[in-house]
């Protein structure tokens, strides 16, 4: 119940959050100028916790998604198994997000804005 | 057959029940489901490789043919996803049928220009014009 709201908030906030890629790639092929604008939103403060939770909420969705899979070909229905997914899909979405930002914090030197 | 039942021959082989869109949408959404999974991975790795480049590092990466196509991939599979998710969110909690008609619409009209605005910048990088 309270992860198929999860799951529908999510897929609501991804729905919104598009038109940031459409942006990141449009201030690429844009031009240097316009690329320094969206790094500077990006790299500011407001801008790190956006894509952090826009990051959480992707997880999230493709997780519980890979768990609507499952139960369209009838896996994973009964009461254990159920119980058992929406941890996994809750506490592997918070593990994956901070894992994919340390890693990106490593590689990359994070955002420079 | 049953007596009772009021579904003409052709409706009934059409199987495209009251909405008359059939399961179209129900297996769209699973389709591009499945197929978002490699591609919001494959996303994910473009993204944060490129994030700490700069301006021109960036452009040239995001053109290069591997990378575009996908990104383009990602970005259609995506939009035609949140398209249909969307659309079953308002026919959830929208009742009243103009406020509906014109929210659906918006719903396409949105997801359309998004999906056309990135696919536009990626071949656009691609193509350096």
């Amino acid at each position: 119940m309270a992860m198929s709201i999860a799951h529908r908030v999510t897929g609501v906030g991804l729905y919104f959050g598009t038109a940031l890629l459409a942006w990141w790639l449009i201030a690429v092929a844009s031009g240097p100028t316009a690329y320094s604008t969206f790094q500077s939103v990006a790299g500011s403060w407001i801008g790190r916790l956006v894509l952090f939770g826009y990051t959480w909420a992707l997880l999230h969705h493709m997780l519980g998604g890979i768990r609507h899979l499952f139960w369209d070909l009838l896996y994973g229905l009964d009461k254990t198994e159920r119980e058992w997914m929406s941890r996994a899909t809750l506490f592997g979405s918070i593990a994956l997000t901070i894992l994919l930002w340390l890693l990106t914090y490593f590689f990359t030197g994070g955002l420079r804005s | 057959m049953s007596t009772s039942n009021m579904r003409t021959p052709l409706g009934r082989v059409l199987g495209l029940g009251s909405a008359k869109s059939g399961t179209e949408h129900f297996w769209k959404q699973r389709l591009t489901a499945v197929a978002n999974i490699p591609l919001t991975i494959a996303g994910i790795v473009i993204v944060i490789a490129l994030l700490g480049r700069n301006h021109a590092a960036t452009a040239q990466i995001l053109g290069s043919p591997v990378i575009a196509i996908l990104m383009l991939l990602f970005v259609i599979s995506v939009c035609t996803h949140m398209r249909i998710g969307m659309q079953v969110v308002i026919e959830d909690y929208v009742h009243e049928d103009k406020s509906k008609l014109a929210l659906v619409m918006l719903n396409t009209f949105y997801c359309v220009a998004v999906g056309l605005a990135a696919a536009f910048a990626i071949l656009k990088l691609s193509f350096g014009v």
